[in-house]
């Protein structure tokens, strides 16, 4: 098996992004969260945005602006599979991004002591 | 009138005389020795059989009984080589070497493992061997178990194990059983399974079967290890043997692996010395723990970093070379790249891009060198494509890597001058900050999702190491997460033992009960993180280590889907703009939920579960220890992400 990593796709030099909103829609956190998991984000990205380096990066934490965000959700430049305008809105897209953006930070790794 | 005919006399006549299609994969026109065979005595056209009278029995047909038999020998046979144990899902076509292993040879070496499925046996032969370090025999029909055992050689064949098969068939038409009997014979046994073992033979004799089956163990044990399959013939198992102690058991001898040319040694060495980037992957590069030494010492001795593929314990996950988690970065800045044993060298050094167009590019910067060492280029089939793309190498040796590694590493030291000796250290000394750095990395990464519900993988693992790491501990299941490696200090060959080559779902249960068969008189604590949906393909294997007393911690990674092909039917569902919440269409196992400790339990292993609470995970694994500790297999299920539902929906 290979899977190849969406981490990468996310450092990857954008490649001509499709045109984004100028401003970000108000995004519903509620309607953000369900989105995530009924369209499938939690799939590679995990329930909790931690990521996965064989599927998909974190998202939690991992500040983007959301122009950047919509853009390659649009036209991904790596492995992610595009979603149009068809089937994510540009409201839905938003509603997932103020998700991701209320997502608390983790725990430290010192306060954790089977990873010290 | 006719005669009655003897199974053991005639059918023997007829082995001898007959050419039995097997090995040549074709079915030749009978001989006329065979011919005769067949032929009524005085050359009448009377039929073969016809209705007689019980009284009219021959008396030498009458003999009823007979104190040794052909499959006694057979045992003899595989006593000499070492075969420790045999698995099997019993059946008729091979009864007799069935009844001989547990009488005449008094179930031990070989000693018959009951199995519940084809698949399982030999997925338990597989992980055995890279235990063990030799084969392990697989006993099943010729027909219809080795149509069951087909997908578990085939992941054998991918990841280079040897597995010793022996089949059952009934080559004499005349001498068959009425019913199932014939449904269980077939013209060419090992047919249905040729392209994917090494070799294969039916012997058509006793003697036949002593020399090949020495030649089988040779053939399997040289690399590339692969499975061998011998069909043994009902009546040669039958076959009364009045002379049993006056047959011979071939030696079976062993072959050195292949070491790569010393010219081609020298050229790898002078590139590797003279590179400002080198960097060594390897996939199967350890056959065996003095592998793993001799890529330290080859990494150490040019302080280059070594990226682990995971096809068997290559390097250890704490050495400061060790950079398997920045294979991009370093594959794209490599002068030269020394592959070490690959399945894949051109998937290591392109990307390939899965979207509507599929499109690839190498990721190597130019003029960087490229140099193989496998012994996959010695042997190769054309049918099934585990070969994978052809790649572009400068320099290949087809030999076995751990056999040329100690001549390697006494190259590069012959042409490491002080110079070129600062220069290593001063990159080893940036490689051991980047694998510190990787380490915090990982451990930032795990608290994400730590105190999540369903349980986190990171969490999972971590809970699992917390409960390990003082004992000798085995872990023995699929490279399904990469947590291990990045988390737990795995530095000893028998600590890891990569996956199942072929990618075929239902290799990860019986594996681990094959290691832990294996890891049971060393005391090791063997432990397998298993799926959902493999181990649902033959559980019985869970019985099997029950009935065989066989330790072994499972620790479920119940995502209660098959989760790689939920990615896939999003993937399509997005490309195609439509249904992208329907990923869970057939892709999913839930409505119901499997309670697999119930599953276990009733099958006899100690078990505790569904467990979705992240702070019950630990003491519930550390209770299954001590199950396993008074010798009994254990199972704790976990809920794992990323399931399709929230945990509060699965009822």
């Amino acid at each position: 098996m290979s899977v190849f990593l969406l981490m990468l796709a996310l450092l990857a030099p954008p490649q001509a992004p499709a045109p984004a909103p100028a401003t970000a829609p108000r995004g519903d956190v509620g309607n953000g969260k369900v989105l995530y998991t009924k369209i499938g984000c939690y799939q590679c990205h995990g329930r909790e945005a931690q990521g996965a380096t064989a599927t998909g990066p974190r998202l939690n934490q991992n500040p983007i602006t959301y122009t950047r965000f919509v853009a390659y959700i649009r036209k991904p430049t790596g492995e992610m599979p595009p979603y149009t305008a068809k089937v994510v809105t540009d409201q839905q897209a938003a509603d997932i991004f103020a998700f991701l953006q209320s997502l608390p930070k983790p725990p430290a790794v010192d306060s954790i002591p089977l990873l010290r | 009138m006719g005669k009655r005919r003897d199974f053991s006399a005639t059918r023997r006549k007829f082995l001898k005389g007959a050419a039995v299609a097997g090995a040549a994969g074709i079915a030749r026109p009978v001989e006329p020795a065979a011919a005769a065979a067949f032929a009524p005595p005085g050359g009448a056209t009377a039929p073969i059989q016809e209705a007689r009278s019980e009284s009219s029995i021959p008396a030498e047909v009458d003999v009823l009984t007979t104190e040794h038999c052909g499959s006694d020998f057979m045992v003899d046979v595989l006593r000499s080589l070492d075969m420790e144990y045999i698995c099997s899902n019993p059946g008729s076509s091979f009864r007799a070497l069935h009844e001989s292993i547990v009488n005449y040879g008094g179930n031990q070496k070989p000693e018959f493992i009951t199995c519940l499925h084809e698949e399982s046996s030999v997925g338990m032969a597989h992980g055995y061997f890279k235990i063990e370090g030799k084969p392990l025999g697989v006993l099943a029909h010729g027909t219809v178990g080795l149509q069951h055992a087909a997908m578990a050689i085939y992941n054998a064949y991918c990841d280079r194990v040897p597995v010793f098969m022996v089949v059952g068939n009934t080559i004499d038409a005349t001498m068959r059983r009425p019913g199932v009997e014939w449904l269980h014979s077939v013209q060419d046994a090992a047919s249905i399974v040729r392209d994917f073992v090494k070799w294969d033979d039916t012997p058509i004799s006793l003697a036949h079967f002593a020399e090949s089956a020495a030649r089988a163990y040779k053939i399997t044990m040289t690399a590339p290890m692969e499975p061998v399959l011998l069909v043994i013939d009902s009546e040669l198992q039958e076959r009364p043997l009045s002379d049993k102690d006056k047959m011979r058991v071939v030696r079976a001898t062993r072959t050195s692996p292949p070491q790569g040319d010393s010219g081609a040694i020298a050229e790898a060495a002078k590139l590797l010395v003279a590179a400002q980037t080198p960097v060594i992957i390897a996939d199967r590069a350890a056959r065996t723990a003095a592998g793993m030494k001799y890529l330290v010492e080859l990494a150490e001795a040019l302080q280059a970093p070594v990226i682990d593929q995971g096809g068997r314990m290559n390097f250890p996950t704490r050495h400061a070379l060790n950079q398997s988690g920045r294979a991009r970065a370093l594959v794209s800045d490599a002068d030269v790249i020394l592959g070490l044993e690959l399945t894949d060298f051109w998937g290591s050094v392109n990307a390939f891009r899965d979207q509507m167009h599929r499109t690839s590019r190498p990721i190597t910067k130019a003029g960087a060198k490229l140099i193989s060492i496998t012994a996959g280029d010695l042997y190769m089939k054309s049918n099934y494509q585990d070969f994978e793309r052809y790649p572009e190498i400068d320099l290949a040796m087809a030999a076995d890597a751990e056999a040329t590694l100690p001549a390697l590493i006494e190259a590069v030291k012959r042409l490491t001058n002080p110079d070129r000796k600062k220069i290593f250290q001063e990159r080893g000394a940036k490689l051991a900050t980047a694998h510190k750095a990787a380490l915090d990395q990982s451990k930032a990464d795990a608290t994400y999702g730590w105190d999540a519900s369903p349980i986190s993988t990171a969490r999972l693992f971590g809970e699992v190491w917390g409960q390990i790491r003082n004992e000798d501990w085995s872990l023995v299941s699929s490279t399904q997460s990469n947590w291990p490696a990045r988390l737990w200090n795995i530095d000893k060959y028998s600590q890891f033992i990569g996956g199942s080559g072929g990618a075929g779902v239902g290799y990860g249960a019986p594996a681990a009960v094959g290691a832990a068969l294996a890891n049971r008189k060393y005391g090791r604590l063997t432990v397998n993180i298993q799926n959902d949906g493999d181990l649902m393909y033959a559980p019985g294997v869970l019985w099997t280590a029950a009935h065989h007393r066989i330790p072994l911690l499972n620790v479920m990674h119940n995502n209660r889907a098959y989760h790689q092909e939920v990615m896939h039917l999003q993937r399509m569902a997005s490309r195609h703009n439509r249904g992208i919440d329907r990923a869970a269409i057939g892709t999913t196992i839930d409505d119901p939920n499997i309670d697999y400790a119930k599953m276990a339990q009733s099958m006899g292993c100690y078990a505790e579960g569904p467990i979705t609470d992240p702070k019950d995970l630990g003491p519930a694994i550390g209770r299954a220890i001590a199950a396993v500790k008074r010798g009994q297999p254990a199972l704790v299920d976990v809920v794992t992400q990323p399931p399709m539902k929230p945990v509060e929906e699965m009822s």
